[in-house]
């Protein structure tokens, strides 16, 4: 469904200057800070509570929830944003970062104020020169006006932002590599439990990270009110939600909508969204989620935007990244090139994800020169079978993260659904032994919406 | 080449004093690093290392692991073509192709005259506005091959001032005043913060 709700956080992306303070006090900048800071800390918390605000890094947690677990007077607690968009087809961080720096900002002196948090660390990914040019100069604009660092508008709630760079590592996205990267380590993800950084993160200290677009809307919700934020979207799925459609769409683009109501249909066919399939041709298959998911086909496209039914429906909406193929593509190439991607990305730490992933891509590179087996589509499977037992969704997990599991998404998809491209390229008819579970292309419960 | 310079130097040391633990500065200050020299020059590791009362190895152990960081002198250019997905759909490979012709050299080389080097590059989200690439870091949203070719024109001609050598990230620095910064949260500390209470911080009723 299509709804005339108005954008929370892609509000000013049409000036020009969106990314002055200039702008941004023009246009109801710093006043959820305000807001915030007329009530006590704790009540600021509840507000996000009662929002309901998931997370939007990829795992979709409740950001009033993670807030709560900070243990009791263990000090200082840090708040780490996590800037390292870098899943293929994820594209809404960098766009925030650029045109409204000072939302992003305002978002962390919010969560600073309300869970108590002493310092704060915005990483930035490494390869975004312009997003970290447009922070450094919001973040000194904002220093010389008085709303970051010490006796922030005349209170004695004092925090400092510090601009952190990446280098050029996607596995640092996950929230413990983040960590140990903002350490001076190398990027490596910690080994679980503990589960929480909020318990135990940075500098063994508690630590709330949080994706650069659910801060973006904290500043919104301190000025609302968590009501009018959980008036909007779905049940389990509130407040408005950034989506890059890539792809073969006529009109790729990045859209904020009504979370969990909007359809896969609507933002892929309707004119004010994408306007359907490039070249009027039909849809092959759609990743919902960002190349950790699983893919999607027809039968899902009027399923909502919605955590839960995509989760049940076996893909989850990750990272919001929606990328199109149509009824040309070549399924096995583009299969391998998401692969590819996982086994670049592989930290080495655990050998079921560094093995696995580099001959997972290996095999597809080898079909795909012609050298291919017939037995390479059972090896296939048997390896992401080793990486993630019983190839199942959600994923088991023989990892420490769970970039390995990504990797099997695509191949479970491209093999579950189009066996007999892999077969083209082999130049034989292919005995599949391996039973997969294959959720990734079940037929999806009827649409609740 | 090099320790840092006498003014890199004090730079270096600005950017330290922003963090709880100085082993934190590594990555910042291996970027200082080759923004100084276009590359992470050994001698540069040591004085990171001195700086931040670590051993060179362990910089170096740090630094191996992130892509950006080059231990060779590359082009004065970086040119990333995204190959990922969306942009594989979309003609990135086929951008890639262009590139390699039009300088002459494949992915991961330098031209002769050592001002651009080429590689191929996972997603650098802009995956809505494919084809794409980045010079040093600047995006190029749906470049097509003869837009291409015009930025190499003015890459070599020298008309891109916006563009700096490769190694200098941001053009705009964080700069915190000392009067007005809040300090930094020593993890040996353990005091609750001073507004973490029942009452709010802002009094004003008014606005
Ligand atoms: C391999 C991997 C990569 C990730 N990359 C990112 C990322 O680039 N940006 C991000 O915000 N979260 C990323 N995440 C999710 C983070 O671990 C974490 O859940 C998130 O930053 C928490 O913020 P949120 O609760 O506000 O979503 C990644 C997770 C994994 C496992
Ligand atoms: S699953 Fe892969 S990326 Fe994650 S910790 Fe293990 S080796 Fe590293
Ligand atoms: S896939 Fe090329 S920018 Fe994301």
């Amino acid at each position: 469904m299509i709804t005339d709700a108005q954008p929370i956080i892609t509000t000013r992306f049409g000036y020009d200057d969106s990314h002055t303070l200039e702008r941004f006090l023009a246009t109801g900048g710093y006043e959820g800070l305000r807001a915030a800071l007329r009530k006590p800390p704790q009540q600021v918390a509840d507000e996000v509570k009662t929002a309901s605000l998931l997370g939007r890094g990829g795992a979709g947690f409740p950001a009033g929830v993670k807030w709560g677990f900070p243990p009791a007077n263990v000090w200082p607690r840090y708040l780490v944003v996590n800037g390292d968009e870098s899943e293929p087809g994820t594209y809404k961080d960098r766009m925030l970062m650029e045109r409204d720096p000072h939302q992003l900002i305002e978002g962390c002196l919010i969560a600073c104020y309300a869970v108590g948090l002493s310092q704060a660390f915005l990483y930035v990914r490494g390869e975004m020169a312009l997003a970290q040019e447009r922070i450094a100069g919001a973040l000194n604009e904002a220093y010389a006006a008085g709303y970051i660092g010490k006796n922030i508008l005349g209170t004695d709630f004092s925090v400092d932002i510090v601009l952190h760079w990446g280098a050029g590592a996607y596995i640092v996205g996950e929230e413990t590599g983040l960590i140990e990267s903002l350490e001076g380590n190398r990027g490596m993800p910690r080994l679980k439990p503990p589960y929480f950084p909020a318990v135990l993160g940075l500098y063994n200290k508690p630590t709330i990270v949080n994706n650069v677009e659910t801060l973006a809307n904290l500043p919104f919700i301190a000025r609302n009110g968590g009501d009018a934020f959980a008036k909007l979207g779905a049940e389990t799925s509130k407040g408005m939600r950034m989506f890059a459609v890539s792809g073969h769409v006529n009109k790729p683009g990045v859209y904020e909508v009504e979370f969990g109501v909007t359809t896969f249909r609507d933002l892929i066919e309707a004119p004010i969204y994408c306007g359907g399939v490039r070249g009027g041709k039909k849809l092959k298959a759609f990743i919902p989620g960002g190349a950790s998911a699983p893919w999607f086909y027809e039968e899902h496209l009027d399923l909502p935007l919605e955590k839960a039914t995509v989760d049940k429906a076996g893909s989850m909406l990750g990272s919001g990244a929606i990328v199109v193929m149509d009824e040309d593509t070549d399924i096995v190439r583009a299969c391998h090139r998401i692969v590819r991607f996982f086994a670049k990305e592989s930290c080495g730490k655990c050998t079921p994800c560094r093995e696995g992933t580099s001959w997972l891509e290996k095999i597809l590179q080898r079909i795909i020169e012609g050298y291919g087996r017939p037995e390479d589509v059972d090896l296939l499977l048997d390896v992401c079978d080793n990486i993630s037992p019983g190839i199942n969704w959600p994923p088991r997990q023989t990892t420490i993260c769970p970039l390995g599991p990504s990797a099997v998404s695509p191949i479970a998809s491209a093999v579950g659904r189009f066996r007999h491209e892999f077969e083209a390229y082999i130049g034989a008819p292919v005995e599949t032994t391996v039973q997969m579970n294959g959720l990734a292309y079940q037929a999806p419960e009827p649409a609740s919406a | 080449m090099a320790r840092f310079t006498a003014d890199n130097e004090e730079l270096a040391r600005e950017i330290i004093s922003r963090y709880p633990v100085l082993k934190s500065a590594t990555i910042p200050l291996c970027h200082l690093a080759q923004e100084q020299d276009g590359h992470l020059a050994e001698d540069a590791m040591e004085h990171i290392a001195e700086l931040l009362g670590l051993t060179a190895a362990e910089v170096l152990g740090t630094a191996s692991f992130y892509e950006m960081f080059k231990r060779e002198p590359v082009g004065k250019y970086v040119i990333n073509v995204c190959t990922s997905i969306a942009c594989f759909l979309n003609g990135g490979d086929e951008l890639l192709e262009h590139a390699e012709e039009h300088l002459g050299t494949k992915a991961g080389g330098t031209t002769d005259d050592g001002l651009f080097t080429i590689e191929g590059y996972e997603c650098i989200a802009a995956c809505t506005e494919a084809p794409c690439l980045q010079v040093n870091y600047r995006y190029f949203h749906k470049i097509s091959n003869d837009e291409f070719d015009r930025v190499i024109d003015d890459l070599r001609s020298g008309r891109r001032t916006d563009i700096p050598p490769h190694g200098t990230l941001a053009l705009i620095r964080q700069h915190i005043e000392a009067d007005r910064s809040a300090g930094v949260a020593s993890p040996g500390g353990a005091e609750q913060p001073v507004w973490l209470r029942d009452t709010p911080a802002l009094q004003d009723q008014s606005g």
